[in-house]
């Protein structure tokens, strides 16, 4: 790949036209003008197909610069399909540096997932969205939802928790659970586990929403309230898992359950894989760890 | 009995182009009446309902509701949202088809609970125990509560369309056709029903309905509408046993004796 | 207490029937008379002269071409014939009883509760209401295994007594009676006499319409004479 000068097609940076970014980039501020709300907006077709991110691509696209530094994670993960070509995407169109370290991403754009190192204040975490209504599964008229939106009419919303607890005892939704942002506007925090739900409250960083198809675009400014809804009696709780990472052996983590024979063989890693890998450089290591030349046992605090 | 009336309409009149829905509707409604609107399809009975309910706008003409604080307040002068807001809490509207006042895909007792939980009711087991307590008084088992209106007859659904309603303690309940559909036992049971929540509840109620014998069980009043207008109205045995308009004479004559 | 409650003047009838070209059949005219409290009054005269329909006028079932109908009510005087539906209401509430030919049913209500309801519309507890209704349908010998049940199916002489027990439950000054022994035997004609004797002593003002000369002789202290309000020249 040396003789990018001499490609018959360049790309404008960042593959989007000038006035896409600018209207795009309306849309976001006034998006973080109003937290939680949905700003309609014109989605462009993008190289790749609905539901691999394009709202997500579009909202990058409009915001990154140079000097970014970019991280895609899809599932948590750095090395999936879907994160890699969104990466190679990007370095392609836009020439940015990329990384899979959290703390080293300016923008980090991801599909169900909010790392687990707490991000701080000047990062952008771009969500992919595919169906951004919340109220959409029990009322399916836009003309309507937008009036519940406008008029604050949110039963509906707990009608659906209702209906869990009538059905499972407990509310058993576990992602894309509903959310109300300051005080305001309830918004479907896209399909991440509702185990992220608290790192989205009063975060440093700057959370933007992106739907391609549904062609919207939603944000949560730094710091602000994001609450899980819950009934007094059945309050919002997060997942807990009765075993560590078997890589890393973090608690306190969403894990994945990965297959590893046809005889029932399993076990329990980190959902965030740069998250695990890091820590296993630091000398940690969970029971089914490959054998490491982990030195120092300094013990760093887990979160 | 208050000495001040609960709904003030003056001179309402919708028109749909050249056509007219209705014309000239003058009337008041007292706490705890029930006022029958009776008259044949094309009649303007219902667009008066929705006129009346805010679900429609008129072309003229006033509507006063006196809210729970006492103030008296112009329907068509709020603003969506307090309409809104009056339509969950102090009104109650009961559909012909239940399906058009239920959410058939979530269970019985959401259903009922709904209303609770958008003014703000955030106790899952008190939801619960109002929902339990709503279903039983519009006869319907409590075993039932986790059951989709899908599953219901239609008698019951109907009930639990008029729980659904009453659950937040409407003060005025719109009815259009509450009867209609239903076949002639499911129905007696329905009137009965109403009868006894209208009277213990104290309800205020508008009831469009095509069938005099409804209007007779139910309501204390009744104005008889054709053409849009509203050609006879008074006290309910009144106009039935002595009518005096030709129309509401026609109508009384046709009455099918059992 | 008045001592006049109701007082009649002038009150005048027609029915037009539209559906027959518009004819108009008079009914009444001039209709003129006052019951006193502590009084039984009965109407007179042949099928047909208007009894019912005075009954019926008095009630505010029958609108009233002309003339007044002066009733003593909530401390004041008012004029049913002019009155609104709601001012009727009212006044069937708390001053005018009446106790019609028929019973109307309503579906699945049963006849205790039949009896009772209009001492539970004035605002009277729901029990107390059914104790009085069921010592008035016992003293009416309507059988006991009868009450709980709605009386649609009843025979008209049970419905009658269920009517009965309905009008008299209440302490209205004021008590219409649209042949109340017309399905009774003799035995129930009696208790409804007694009844009657009851009220005329509580000082109700009673106007009635009785068929049956011997109930007519034991209850009436005068007999108010209908064919004299006949309106216009009826033929034969």
């Amino acid at each position: 790949m040396n003789a990018q000068s001499t490609d018959i097609a360049t790309y404008n940076f960042a593959y989007l036209d000038e006035q896409t970014k600018r209207m795009i980039r309306r849309a976001i501020l006034k998006g973080i003008a109003i937290p939680g709300y949905q700003v309609p907006f014109a989605s462009r077709e993008m190289p790749m197909p609905y539901g691999w991110g394009t709202g997500g691509v579009q909202v990058t696209a409009s915001i990154i610069g140079p000097d970014d530094v970019l991280k895609v994670i899809d599932q948590g993960a750095d090395d999936t399909t879907n994160a890699v070509s969104i990466r190679a995407f990007f370095k392609k169109v836009a020439k940015v540096a990329v990384t899979t370290e959290t703390a080293k991403a300016s923008i980090i754009q991801t599909r169900h997932r909010i790392p687990e190192q707490p991000l701080s204040a000047g990062q952008v975490l771009v969500f992919q969205v595919p169906i951004p209504e919340p109220l959409r599964f029990l009322e399916p008229r836009e003309t309507e939802t937008r009036k519940m939106h406008a008029l604050e009419e949110y039963g509906l919303m707990h009608v659906k928790l209702y209906e869990d607890i009538a059905r499972h005892g407990r509310i058993a939704t576990t992602y894309a659970y509903p959310v109300k942002v300051e005080g305001r506007y309830v918004m479907d925090p896209s399909p991440t586990p509702k185990f992220d739900n608290p790192k989205m409250h009063r975060s440093p960083a700057l959370q933007l929403f992106g739907a391609g198809r549904e062609k919207r675009i939603y944000a949560v400014p730094p710091f602000t309230d994001v609450v899980s809804l819950d009934f007094e009696d059945h309050p919002f709780e997060v997942q807990t898992f009765d075993q560590p990472c078997a890589l890393c052996g973090a608690e306190n983590v969403y894990l994945d359950e990965v297959i590893l024979d046809d005889h029932g063989g399993h076990m329990f890693v980190c959902s965030d894989t740069d998250h695990c890998e890091k820590r296993r450089a630091d000398g940690h290591h969970g029971h089914l760890a490959p054998e490491t030349h982990s030195a120092s046992e300094k013990m760093e605090p887990a979160e | 009995m208050t000495d001040e009336p609960l709904l003030r309409v003056s001179a309402l009149s919708k028109f749909y182009g050249s056509r007219v829905g209705c014309e000239n509707v003058t009337f008041d409604l007292w706490p705890g009446e029930v006022l029958a609107v009776v008259g044949e399809s094309g009649s303007g009975k219902t667009t008066l309902l929705n006129c009346l309910s805010t679900r429609l706008l008129p072309s003229s003409g006033t509507a006063s509701y006196r809210m729970r604080d006492g103030l008296w307040r112009e329907l068509y002068r709020m603003s969506e949202a307090e309409r809104r807001f009056l339509m969950r809490t102090d009104w109650g509207f009961v559909h012909q088809n239940p399906a058009d006042g239920l959410r058939m895909t979530v269970s019985a007792g959401a259903n009922v609970g709904e209303r609770l939980m958008a003014v703000g009711d955030r106790h899952y087991g008190r939801i619960r125990a109002t929902a339990v307590d709503w279903l039983s008084r519009v006869e319907i088992d409590e075993d039932r509560i986790d059951d989709e209106p899908r599953a219901f007859s239609g008698g019951m659904r109907q009930r639990l369309q008029i729980a659904r309603n009453l659950v937040t303690g409407p003060r005025l309940v719109f009815m259009d056709e509450p009867t209609g559909g239903l076949d002639v036992s499911v129905q007696a049971r329905l009137l009965d029903l109403l009868r006894g929540l209208v009277t213990d509840l104290g309800l205020a109620a508008i009831v469009v309905t095509h069938d005099l014998a409804v209007a007779r069980l139910l309501s204390q009043r009744m104005m008889v509408m054709k053409d849009g207008r509203v050609v006879e109205s008074g006290l309910t045995d009144r106009v039935l046993d002595d009518p005096r308009a030709p129309y509401t004479q026609l109508l009384v004559s046709s009455i099918l004796q059992v | 207490m008045m001592a006049t409650p109701l007082v009649v003047s002038d009150v005048a009838k027609s029915f037009t029937m539209h559906l027959r070209d518009g004819v108009t059949l008079p009914v009444v005219t001039g209709v003129s008379f006052s019951i006193r409290a502590g009084e039984c009054a009965v109407l007179g005269g042949p099928s047909g002269a208007g009894k019912s329909s005075i009954l019926k006028m008095l009630y505010g079932n029958y609108a009233v071409d002309e003339g007044q109908i002066i009733v003593q009510h909530g401390g004041g005087l008012i004029d049913l014939a002019s009155a609104s539906p709601r001012t009727v209401l009212a006044v069937r509430r708390h001053t005018i009883g009446y106790v019609s030919q028929f019973l109307r049913t309503v579906p699945r209500v049963p006849a205790l509760d039949v009896v009772a309801e209009p001492l539970v519309e004035r605002g009277e507890d729901r029990e107390i209401a059914r104790a009085k209704a069921r010592s008035l349908l016992a003293q009416l010998n309507l059988p006991e295994k009868l009450w709980a049940l709605p009386p649609a199916t009843f025979s008209g002489g049970e419905q009658q007594r269920v009517n009965i027990a309905r009008g008299f439950i209440t302490e209205h000054p004021i008590l219409l009676l649209d042949e109340p022994t017309a399905s009774l035997d003799a035995k129930n004609r009696d208790v409804v006499v007694e009844l009657i004797a009851a009220k005329k002593a509580a000082g109700v003002a009673l106007l009635g319409i009785f068929h049956d000369l011997d109930v007519r002789e034991a209850v009436a202290d005068r007999v108010i004479d209908v064919t004299a309000f006949a309106a216009g020249k009826i033929a034969a």
